[in-house]
């Protein structure tokens, strides 16, 4: 089947330049294509048409590395819950349709051009502290170091977190506590975690802090746009773990 | 071109060690003297820049995307092998060897192999350790599945994401790395030339993907870990960023180049829907543990697969193939299924598709049982088609996953360029003629954390410690050659688009050098890749900017590059006389239509040296094996 869509597009050339909408008519398009497919028929024609194609980042195209990401209709990565824009399909789109495509915007993400964003930010969190110190060479056995299923089916719901900042542009405070959340929460519920648990949960909200990255005030919209159905569980767990490392332990 | 491979001495088991103790050593205090580049951080490139930093050295690391944590290793699905025999059913190092050398036709080196196999343990180790949240059995231990061309269950998972949970695992090593100040990171930064100082790898020049700034950058050894180049076939399991420019580039400055022709087309994708297709999307191998591969017995019979009744379905690869099923390899697998929809047994509308059927295992282990163990890839598969494999079903096709050629190395990883080193999917080391599923991540991760660590010592001991001059010739001169390339690119301001020439070249690579090839199609897409490069090169548009984020100057850069490199695959497709692993050679085959390999004139490695305006001259590396006796690969 053959849809026709207004899409309303979020233009800018530059982090310093002035942003506007353009408006485009999608053409006929097929039902069976991706979002991005879309985005690429419509770069194609721009490109024969001598006009600048629209910036967007993408890159497995299967919903996991976390490259792509837009807000459509006000919604981070679209309207179908649990997927990223790269798997959304156009069959959840009506003839007639208008979609209205914005970048994620958030003060910690800056905007590199059209709907490319910096994301960097998220690195530098991971940074202080989202890992186990463990030189290569230096692990015991596998198997001396037994991790309840239920404990490492819980680890692996956090760790399941494609880091796209969607949670991020879903929040109306521009909070990352889902993001860092996840990560304290798959190392806190490990064994192998153990050890830095104290310090790793100080350092990453500290740094999350200095971002520019805001609080988290219940709304749940991020849990709500997360692509991975991640869940806000983990960002209680976050706050167990500064509190308790803030309050109980050793670590400046 | 000098192919001395530096297999050490000794017993099978004992070469590796043997190695290490030969190696020269840096010591620690002069390791942070030598600066070495890695590009990648895929697994293989950010396993490598962690470890090396760990040791003390000085580490610069590039990536195409904005971050190292999304290298298109994150979309492995399927596991990674090791040779534990946590499941006590018969496994072990050799046996893991043995698998990997016959899965791969043969085609591999013996020591290297068995030194992957050696190390695979320490990988599953290593991981555990830094939080990789393997699926676990109830008594909390690491539990197992079977992937193809094994017939034991060694391959350790994380649900379907364990390329992602892995490369996590490498990322905040390196993070950590980054945060010590071992490890500089660049991201959004691709690069256009490697640059040689008499004749060894002491730097590349990059170019900012957000600015279109060239850069310079000095180093005492080059690290190319950039994946594989399935992408020269438009479409693929790849990521969209996926490209051969890193290693050409590499190759057309001396490094030699390994079987290019040997391409891994994977069984089970998703088939195609229509013609903006950008990329195809696979469903992992683990699914055949279950699922059972069929079509229908009457070519052309288009009822719905509940309509078909038993007796009228064609189990092909478990009537075939008893011993195995469906778990033949990967290459078994795609050939079977291209034969029956060229019988016109295919199913779908297209007529390029067969059924990968659930009914019975759901039958056996109930429901929930499945849908526990393959939800995610199930859900993946619903968002994409839109249909339910738990009620119908699965349709499939093989698609292009996996290239085994890539970069020659030696032992030590060091490629005929001294100082460039290639790792992980970018050389052509471990898998022969077809690799074995789940073996990939292993492979990467063996090359990063533990080979080339050990090895790269042996070459900086010799190295001078005096900083490398990013200011001298060689450098400026690559710097100009990388500019002009893309101000020519900018300025041809033709009328077709690079989708358009990258998916033509897709077309001719996938029907003339795709899962079957012959002597006259091989001649044909010559002729056809030299038109349409030259045809890219006076009627390309790209739009935009040279010093702005342009993305389809991007790709017009890396589809100039598989415009040249198309051309050495389909060569090396020609050079080859046999059938072996993936490469079908029509020509090659025994009376009951099976794939006839010629050890006696084959059994080889071909290695192709780049010459300015001449063509490419192949050199031999020849493949000897003293541990296990080549044998006619059968899975009946
Ligand atoms: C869908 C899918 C599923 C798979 N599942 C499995 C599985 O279950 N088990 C298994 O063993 N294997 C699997 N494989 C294969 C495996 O994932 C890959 O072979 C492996 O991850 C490759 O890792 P790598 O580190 O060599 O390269 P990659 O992960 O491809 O990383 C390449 C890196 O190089 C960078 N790069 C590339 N070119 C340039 C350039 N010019 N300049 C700068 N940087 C550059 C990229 O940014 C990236 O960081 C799968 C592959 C696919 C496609
Ligand atoms: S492109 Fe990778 S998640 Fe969408």
């Amino acid at each position: 089947m053959k849809i026709n869509l207004t899409l309303k597009i979020r233009r800018q050339s530059g982090p310093d330049e002035k942003g506007q909408f353009r408006t485009y008519p999608s053409g006929p398009i097929s039902t069976e294509i991706s979002f991005l497919e879309m985005l690429d028929i419509l770069n194609e024609r721009l490109t024969r048409e001598g006009e600048e194609p629209v910036a967007f980042d993408h890159d497995c195209r299967e919903g996991i590395c976390g490259t792509c990401g837009a807000v459509v209709n006000g919604i981070p990565h679209g309207p179908e819950k649990k997927t990223t824009l790269c798997q959304l399909h156009m069959r959840h789109f009506k003839e007639g349709d208008t979609l209205v495509i914005e970048p994620f915007r958030a003060r910690a993400l800056k905007l590199e051009k059209d709907l490319v964003v910096d994301r960097s930010a998220f690195d530098q969190i991971i940074r202080e502290g989202g890992y186990v110190s463990v030189n290569t060479g230096s692990a015991p056995e596998a198997n001396t170091i037994p991790v309840p299923q239920n404990t490492a089916e819980q680890a692996m719901n956090g760790a399941e977190c494609i880091g796209c900042g969607a949670c991020v542009a879903a929040c109306p405070n521009a909070s990352a506590m889902l993001f860092v959340g996840a990560k304290i929460s798959q190392l806190a519920l490990l064994p192998q975690g153990g050890p830095e648990r104290s310090r790793r949960a100080l350092a990453m909200v500290k740094k999350m802090d200095e971002l520019g990255f805001g609080n988290c005030g219940n709304e749940r919209e991020c849990e709500a746009a997360c692509p991975k159905g991640i869940s806000i569980r983990n960002i209680a767990r976050m706050n167990r773990e500064f509190l308790r490392a803030a309050i109980c332990s050793e670590e400046e | 071109m000098k192919l001395d491979a530096k297999i050490p001495g000794g017993p099978l088991a004992e070469k590796w060690d043997n190695h290490r103790f030969a190696s020269k050593l840096v010591s620690p205090a002069n390791r942070r003297k030598y600066e070495i580049i890695v590009v990648g951080s895929g697994l293989a490139g950010s396993s490598a820049a962690a470890t090396l930093a760990e040791q003390g050295y000085r580490v610069k690391n590039f990536c195409l995307q904005d971050t190292p944590r999304r290298g298109h290793s994150i979309a492995a699905q399927g596991g990674i092998n090791a040779a534990k025999n946590y499941q006590n059913d018969g496994d072990s190092i050799f046996r893991l060897f043995y698998d990997t050398i016959k899965g791969g036709d043969f085609r591999a080196r013996e020591a290297n192999v068995y030194r992957l196999a050696q190390i695979s343990n320490r990988i599953i180790d290593q991981a555990v350790a830094q939080g990789v949240p393997f699926a676990r059995d109830y008594g909390g231990q690491l539990a197992n599945r079977s992937f193809g061309g094994a017939q034991v269950s060694r391959t350790f998972y994380a649900r379907g994401q364990t390329g992602q949970q892995l490369l996590l695992g490498a990322y905040g090593a390196l993070m950590r790395q980054v945060k010590q100040g071992g490890v500089e990171i660049l991201a959004r930064r691709e690069m256009l030339e490697l640059v040689t100082i008499e004749g060894e790898a002491r730097g590349i020049v990059t170019r900012n993907l957000l600015t279109g700034e060239t850069e310079r950058h000095a180093a005492h050894a080059v690290v190319l870990a950039t994946g594989g180049y399935g992408n020269v076939y438009f479409l693929s399991t790849n990521a969209m960023s996926s490209n051969v420019s890193a290693i050409w580039r590499a190759h057309k400055k001396g490094a030699g180049f390994a079987n290019p022709s040997f391409v891994q087309i994977h069984p089970t994708c998703i088939p195609v829907h229509g013609e903006h297709q950008s990329k195809l999307t696979l469903m992992s191998e683990s699914l055949r543990n279950d699922g059972r591969v069929w079509v229908p017995k009457t070519p052309g019979d288009k009822r719905p697969p509940n309509q078909i009744p038993e007796a009228e379905r064609d189990y092909y690869l478990e009537n075939k193939y008893p011993a195995f099923g469906n778990m033949v390899p990967r290459d078994v697998a795609s050939r079977n299924a291209k034969e029956q929809c060229d019988l016109g047994k295919g199913v779908t509308e297209t007529g390029l598709a067969v059924y990968l059927d659930f009914a019975g295992a759901i039958e056996r282990n109930g429901a929930e049982a499945i849908r526990k163990k393959y939800g995610n890839l199930f859900e993946m598969y619903e968002r994409i088609t839109g249909r339910d494999p738990m009620r119908q079903p699965m349709t499939i096709y093989p698609a292009v996953h996996y290239t085994m050629g890539g970069l020659w190395v030696d032992y030590e990883l060091m490629t005929t360029l001294p100082g460039l080193y290639a790792l992980g999917e970018a050389n052509f080391s471990d898998h022969g003629a077809n690799r074995l599923g789940a073996s990939a991540l292993m492979q990467g991760l063996a090359d990063g954390y533990f080979i080339l660590p050990a090895t790269i010592g042996n070459y900086l001991a010799g190295t001078s410690t005096d900083p490398v001059d990013p200011g001298r010739e060689e450098f400026k001169q690559a710097e100009r050659a990388a500019a002009e390339r893309t101000d020519r690119l900018l300025t041809i301001k033709g009328k077709r688009t690079v989708d358009d020439f990258h998916k033509e070249l897709g077309r001719i690579m996938w029907d003339h050098c795709g899962i079957a090839r012959n002597c006259e199609g091989l001649e044909k897409a010559q002729t056809l890749i030299t038109a349409l490069r030259e045809e890219f090169w006076n009627n390309l548009v790209v739009p935009g900017r040279g010093p702005d984020l342009n993305q389809s100057l991007e790709r017009a850069g890396r589809v100039a590059d598989f415009l040249e490199f198309a051309e050495m695959i389909v060569e090396d497709a020609l050079a080859r006389e046999e059938s072996c692993g993936c490469h079908l050679r029509e020509e090659c085959r025994t009376e009951e239509h099976e794939p006839r390999r010629d050890d006696e004139h084959f059994s080889h490695v071909a290695v192709w040296e780049h010459r300015e305006n001449e063509r490419p001259r192949m050199n031999l590396e020849h493949l000897s094996f003293e541990n296990v006796a080549p044998g006619r690969r059968s899975y009946k």
